[in-house]
């Protein structure tokens, strides 16, 4: 790729970052890095040659072993759910041309337990097959109604109205998922992390049922990303280029939606994993979709890892849940977006 | 050359948010001429572009373009005809003036083909006749006003379209780029034969670029031709309601609007 930027004789090829190579590397580089490492560190960490036996030895029955092959699932399912939510948080962004939407803070993972814990409380529900379909509807009713909400009276739904509306049906959806849980032990003593979001206690066959709606909903976005960088110009330069803007919203939505649900039933509301996903790529790559839509699922995918891993090692001998390490990564950044005048408008 | 279209509205009614704002436009645009929609504030000149652009569906009347209603025709074909700039379009933060032009291409590419060795030609003809060749790798954000509105152009350019709208090219920038900008539209239309459609504020600038005026008086079609047939002062009072005196400009030969106002009209002494 030439890099003689400086002469502004670059070859016009607008299809492609620079860096690009570089940064799709180091971030699938990083991304191995996250994997072993989640393989190997927590409250009890194993040596090389327990790594190797748990991964490759079926026949040797360590401890040390049998630890590394506890975390396989649990990496992998923190790699599938960290990639779902940050595709997920681009698909939102675009379709609100809002830099902090994710579905944390549009209250949509919040909407997706409140379902999944009504269906325990009330439906006797416990498979995670069972978890998917009603987190999805949750999911889906929080994002009209939030949408619904923030798009009355003036201009629209602006940042600010809509980011109110998920703040505001966030704290009226958690307080309903709290009432439900109090005074049934049993949910509560079950399901303790929907509250709060954790990647722990993923089965093969729950990740099995994650994985049909992670591929959906990525294909979707990886087809809807040239559409939606047109629509990342205004709905009228879209309109101009031949978009279906109504249509486009709508499938990219539903695709945010399938994402964040499916990655809420399994796991719990975890936040911010989309908003800090796309930012980072959005600041090494630029604004192209094509680009920030994939690596968006790279980077989700190591953010999410890293926060788990933390959560073992601070938590140590227990664990802290992924959910309370994502919110305290991601409140600060939030913070800081919100405060940096340029991204107030996508 | 680009091709004749045939580009009619017949009793068009339109608005936005309940309300009627062009109550009735019948029209034919010219092809390969540079046309000017002029009224008042508020009398539903861009919203009559738009309308024509396709960004509002019509009430009730039919546009079409070679005889094939536009609501009709397939979005992504049509958008390889039918070019649009709007008024504020929203920038991507970071994105570079090479990047915004190649998003012009949306329409002739497909998931598939990718980027072809036809989509670079276009990009770079079309920085080149907007002057921009030089900022391509600037990000939008280091440019001044002027700059930037030819990058927009540049990109709806990019689009290849016969047919070009444009609502309002000229609003916020100073004098020099406005003329810059009025210039560079002339050679388009007179290089390419771009049919061009748009709204601008200014009548004197309407009268002096314009090969046609449309004359919009609260959403109706009051007058249309050629400048210096429709552009009078009774015109001018009945649109803008404005005493004026209109003389042919020193410079272009077009009509110039001479506003009278209550003040320094001493003139009219002489």
């Amino acid at each position: 790729m030439s890099s003689n930027s400086v002469s502004g004789k670059r070859e016009l090829r607008p299809h492609v970052p620079r860096n690009f190579t570089r940064v799709i590397v180091i971030c699938l580089v990083l991304l191995g890095l996250c994997a072993a490492a989640s393989l190997v560190l927590g409250s009890r960490l194993v040596g090389i040659h327990e790594l190797l036996d748990g991964l490759f030895r079926q026949d040797v029955d360590s401890y040390g072993a049998n630890v590394v092959r506890k975390r396989i699932s649990r990496t992998v399912f923190s790699l599938m759910c960290g990639g779902a939510l940050g595709v997920s948080g681009a698909l939102m962004q675009s379709v609100t041309r809002n830099p902090i939407a994710d579905p944390s803070i549009l209250g949509v993972n919040t909407g997706a337990s409140l379902f999944v814990v009504c269906g325990i409380a009330f439906l006797n529900i416990s498979t995670a097959n069972e978890y998917i379909w009603l987190a999805l509807a949750g999911a889906a009713i929080t994002a009209v109604f939030v949408f619904g909400v923030g798009s009355v009276g003036r201009g629209g739904a602006t940042p600010i109205k809509l980011v109110l509306a998920g703040a505001a049906t966030t704290a009226a959806l958690s307080s309903l998922v709290t009432a439900i849980m109090i005074p049934r032990s049993y949910v509560m003593d079950q399901f303790r992390f929907w509250q709060v979001g954790s990647v722990g206690s993923a089965s093969w066959s729950a990740i099995a049922t994650f994985v049909p709606f992670l591929i959906i909903g990525v294909l979707i976005a990886i087809i809807t990303a040239p559409a939606l960088n047109a629509l990342a110009l205004g709905d009228e330069v879209a309109t101009g280029q031949g978009v279906r803007t109504g249509t486009l919203r709508l499938i990219a939505a539903l695709a945010g939606v399938l994402l964040c649900g499916a990655a809420t039933a399994l796991a719990g509301p975890i936040g911010f994993i989309g908003l800090l996903s796309t930012h980072v790529i959005r600041l090494i790559l630029g604004p192209d979709l094509r680009f920030v839509i994939p690596m968006s699922a790279i980077s989700g995918a190591i953010i999410l890892t890293i926060s788990d891993i933390l959560g073992r090692l601070l938590g140590s001998p227990g664990e802290l849940e992924v959910g309370v390490v994502t919110a305290f990564i991601g409140a600060p950044i939030l913070i800081i977006l919100a405060m940096k005048s340029k991204v107030r408008s996508l | 050359m680009k091709p004749t279209h045939i580009f009619q509205a017949e009793q068009v009614i339109a608005g936005h948010d309940h309300k009627t704002v062009i109550k009735g436009v019948s029209l034919v645009i010219p092809s390969n001429k540079i046309s000017v929609i002029i009224g008042a504030n508020g009398c539903g000149k861009s919203t009559l572009l738009k309308t024509l652009a396709r960004l509002i569906k019509p009430a009730s009347g039919t546009i079409t373009l070679d005889g094939r209603s536009i609501g009709k025709i397939p979005p992504k074909q049509l958008a390889r005809i039918l070019g649009l700039l709007p008024q504020s379009p929203v920038v991507p933060e970071g994105i570079s003036v090479a990047d915004l032009v190649g998003r012009g291409r949306f329409p002739h590419q497909s998931w598939l083909s990718g980027w072809t060795k036809k989509d670079t030609e276009a990009v770079a003809e079309a920085m080149r006749i907007m002057d921009i060749t030089e900022l391509a790798n600037h990000n939008i954000d280091e440019l001044s006003g002027g700059q930037r509105q030819r990058v927009w152009i540049a990109m709806a350019l990019a689009q290849q379209t016969d047919i070009l709208f444009l609502d309002e090219p000229t609003t916020f920038l100073d004098i020099t780029y406005q003329i810059e900008i009025l210039d560079l539209l002339t050679d388009l239309n007179r290089k390419y034969g771009t049919t061009i459609v748009m709204v601008l504020h200014d009548i004197n600038l309407s009268a002096r670029y314009a090969d046609h005026i449309f004359a919009l008086y609260q959403g109706e079609l009051l007058a249309e031709g050629e400048p210096s047939k429709v552009i009078t002062s009774t015109l001018v009072k009945d649109i803008f309601g404005l005493d004026c005196t209109v003389i042919k400009d020193p410079v272009s030969g077009s009509p110039l609007v001479l506003p009278k106002g209550r003040h320094h009209v001493s003139g009219l002494n002489d």
